[in-house]
């Protein structure tokens, strides 16, 4: 790699050739402060909050998209830039809608911390014109809130490139111009898949989910109900930010004792859902393979990208894996045959769930989700409603012991936990699918071709005498690539999992904000998924087919994997949708 | 500015279709060809209803936000089409002071429309526009080519009805 010498606030400084002023700066441990910067995904220096003097250029330029250059003289703090920052937070703020005390964001809002950082202080603004919009609330998952919105296009670019989703973006012009929908359309009537990671690249509090708290508490303090919660395995990867652990740390001891003190009647486990899914998903994919059904076979888990799969696929539903995803497999379990086990009317019991996502919100409404005829879940919570859940019922989560979930559906496998991860629901499916296919015990259960944070990986393993082709992706730009392989007959893979999140659930839109400071910086996908795969190493029961508690559910209740019962129970079915 | 969906029904022809699809086919696979689409879309139909919004957005795959976003920032592109009778009020400095602004929102009134969009039955059009080198004349509007001055609101009933 060629390098260049420059040098920053003095300090000599060598950075690669190509590199920006904003990362050469990074480097030599010189932090430029960003708003509207998120790398490879918006880099358009358009916020002016990164600008740098640079010895010979004629005026500030933006250092999050100027390259240096070889003896390149680079000044970051001076007073002239510090006015300038100050200068464009006060112009933001003439037409931003303060109400920090309310605002969702507040104590992690990018805009607040810079104005606190520079001293802009709330009465220092220019007096002006400011614009008023209604809250976008039209969508069943998220709201979006204009008067907050500072332009920088940080979500657009996602929902665009990232996910080639591309429902929002900039209308009008100038002062006029707003983030929004083509021809006034609601979020909520556009072809949104509800994947969230709109909300986790907004740098304030603009866009947020609809908060489900105190209907959580409201179903707690219902005497007449008994609430159980589910956790969904990233969960506990991500969790621990919110209470400043560092990332990648895994609170999943802290987070069932949380819950247990909250009030829930019992505390267990999406993970549990995951290995059952697991029993379902391998034993559909071996019928396909077997009895010439449609091939690839598609996982399903991710709400996020079924429904893109219904919009922007609807010919290739029939890829997409009959079995309901692990949070509504766990809801449909919990009222049907945990319900009758107890003696409880499946009416009483109200399930709620955590989830890093805010595409669950959608998936709990959809049709064919109420196998005793009542909605399979109740509630669904984010990651980041749990914290607020959890910090609104007075817990201090860091002096909380480590407990475990309660039986029966609390047990889970190591399979189960890497869900979260992209990679981790075709390893756990290949454990069982090869154990069962082969009859015999697997050597080794880690499946490493498929681990990782590309976009796409692909794989062939041979099970049993035949070459079996799987591919992972992840990110809806990813799932385009593979599904366009798909349509025209180029793809021959048997078997692909999608997760609509880049990096998976671990980087799911409903889990805690990742500062751009951070996330411009750091894979953070790598990091949560590490805290999975730890756990799941940690685990002395690593196949969902050996989950007692899932063995005694087949014996007891369902019969066996793909069975009319578990048919009625634990499948569903996709409609076509249309591109708007 | 107006950017809601037409007030008047689309009445698309097979032919205009047929002509947009042709544009389409032979420019989409150009960098930056949604410019060029748009231009010569409006020169078929007008203008850009969502109708016409959606043929571009199937045909390029580029998402129908992004093309609105690109209609509503270019003010030479128009989401409403021009009425028979296009009527445009000056704003510019002498004839505001003489009282055009009353003048347009009495025609906004009367017309059951705002500024840049055509009545349902796509008779009248309304627009704003700067000095039309009339200013002896202040406050002045025009329909089609026709100049009107010296107007108060209490013209526009006449005026109007020389077009019903």
């Amino acid at each position: 790699m060629e390098y260049v010498n420059l040098k920053i606030n003095g300090l000599n400084v060598t950075a690669p050739a190509g590199s920006t002023i904003l990362e050469a700066a990074h480097g030599a441990g010189i932090r430029i402060p960003t708003l509207c910067y998120l790398k490879e995904i918006n880099e358009i220096g358009a916020c002016r909050m990164c600008v740098v003097e640079v010895k010979g250029a004629k005026s500030l330029v933006a250092a999050c998209v100027y390259p240096v250059a070889e003896g390149m003289e680079v000044q970051t703090n001076t007073k002239k830039l510090l006015d300038s920052r100050r200068r464009t937070l006060q112009l933001l703020l003439s037409n931003h809608d303060k109400k920090c005390l309310s605002c969702v964001r507040s104590g992690h809002c990018e805009l607040q911390e810079l104005c606190q950082e520079l001293g802009v202080a709330d009465e220092d603004y220019f007096a002006g014109e400011m614009n008023h919009y209604d809250l976008d609330t039209s969508a069943v998952h998220m709201i979006r809130d204009n008067n907050k919105c500072i332009l920088c296009r940080r979500c657009s670019a996602v929902c665009e490139k990232v996910q080639t989703v591309g429902v929002i973006g900039p209308n009008n012009r100038g002062f006029a111009t707003f983030i929004g929908s083509p021809f006034d359309m609601g979020l909520g009537d556009t072809s949104c898949v509800g994947c969230g990671q709109c909300i986790a690249a907004c740098p304030t509090g603009a866009l947020y989910e609809k908060d489900n708290v105190d209907d959580v508490l409201e179903a707690i303090a219902d005497e007449t109900k008994h609430v159980v919660v589910q956790t969904a395995p990233s969960v506990r990867a991500a969790l621990g930010e919110e209470f400043g652990y560092p990332m990648g740390t895994d609170v999943e001891g802290k987070m069932a004792a949380a819950l247990r003190r909250v009030g829930f009647d019992k505390v267990f486990d999406t993970d549990f859902g995951a290995d059952l899914t697991i029993m379902e998903e391998a034993h559909e994919f071996i019928d396909r393979v077997q009895n010439g059904g449609v091939l690839p076979m598609m996982t399903s888990c991710s709400p996020g990208w079924v429904k893109y799969c219904e919009h922007y696929y609807p010919d290739q539903i029939d890829h997409l894996s009959s079995c309901k995803s692990p949070q509504q497999m766990f809801g449909a379990v919990t009222k049907t045959y945990y319900a009758e086990k107890l003696g409880i009317a499946p009416e009483d019991i109200v399930c709620v769930s955590v989830m890093p996502c805010t595409a669950k919100k959608f998936e709990l409404q959809r049709d064919d989700q109420y196998a005793a005829g009542v909605p399979d879940v109740d509630i669904s919570l984010t990651t980041r409603e749990l914290a607020r859940l959890i910090r609104k019922v007075g817990i201090n989560f860091r002096s909380l012991p480590d407990e475990g979930f309660d039986d029966p559906l609390g047990e889970s496998t190591g399979a189960g936990v890497i869900f979260g991860a992209t990679g981790g629901v075709m390893e756990a499916a290949l454990r069982t699918a090869v154990e069962t296919l082969t009859g015999k015990e697997l050597e080794k259960v880690d499946f490493a071709e498929v681990r990782g944070t590309e976009g796409i990986k692909e794989a062939t393993y041979n099970v049993a005498g035949m070459d079996v082709k799987v591919a992972v992706a992840s990110g809806l730009s990813n799932a385009r690539a593979i599904m366009d392989k798909i349509r025209s007959g180029e793809a021959d893979y048997h078997f692909v999992e999608i997760m609509c999140c880049p990096g998976g659930c671990v980087n799911g839109g409903g889990q805690p904000q990742v500062h751009a400071d951070v996330r411009n910086f750091e894979d953070v996908r790598a990091i949560r998924a590490k805290a999975l795969y730890d756990n799941d190493a940690a685990k002395s029961v690593r196949k969902s087919h050996e989950n007692p508690s899932i063995k005694k559910l087949y014996d007891e209740y369902l019969g066996h994997p793909g069975s009319e019962k578990a048919h009625h129970i634990l499948h569903t079915t996709y409609v076509k949708r249309t591109v708007n | 500015m107006a950017e809601k969906k037409s007030t008047v029904p689309f009445s698309g022809t097979k032919e205009q279709e047929e002509a947009l699809l042709k544009v389409i086919n032979e420019l989409k696979d150009e960098k930056g060809a949604l410019m060029p689409i748009l231009q010569k879309a409006q020169d078929i139909y007008g203008y850009l209803p969502i109708e016409v919004q959606k043929i571009i957005s199937d045909e390029t795959g580029i998402p129908m936000e992004k093309i609105y976003g690109v209609v509503t920032f270019y003010s030479q592109f128009t989401l409403n089409p021009k009425g028979k009778y296009r009527i445009s009020v000056c704003l510019g400095t002498a004839c505001y002071v003489k009282g055009s602004g009353d003048i347009y929102n009495a025609l906004m009134e009367k017309l059951g429309i705002v500024g840049g969009e055509c009545t349902p039955d796509g008779k009248f059009s309304l627009d704003a526009c700067r000095c039309v080198g009339a200013c002896g004349l202040a406050p002045v509007m025009m329909v089609n080519d026709e100049v009107y001055g010296r107007l108060t609101v209490d013209d526009i009933d006449g005026i109007l009805a020389k077009y019903e």
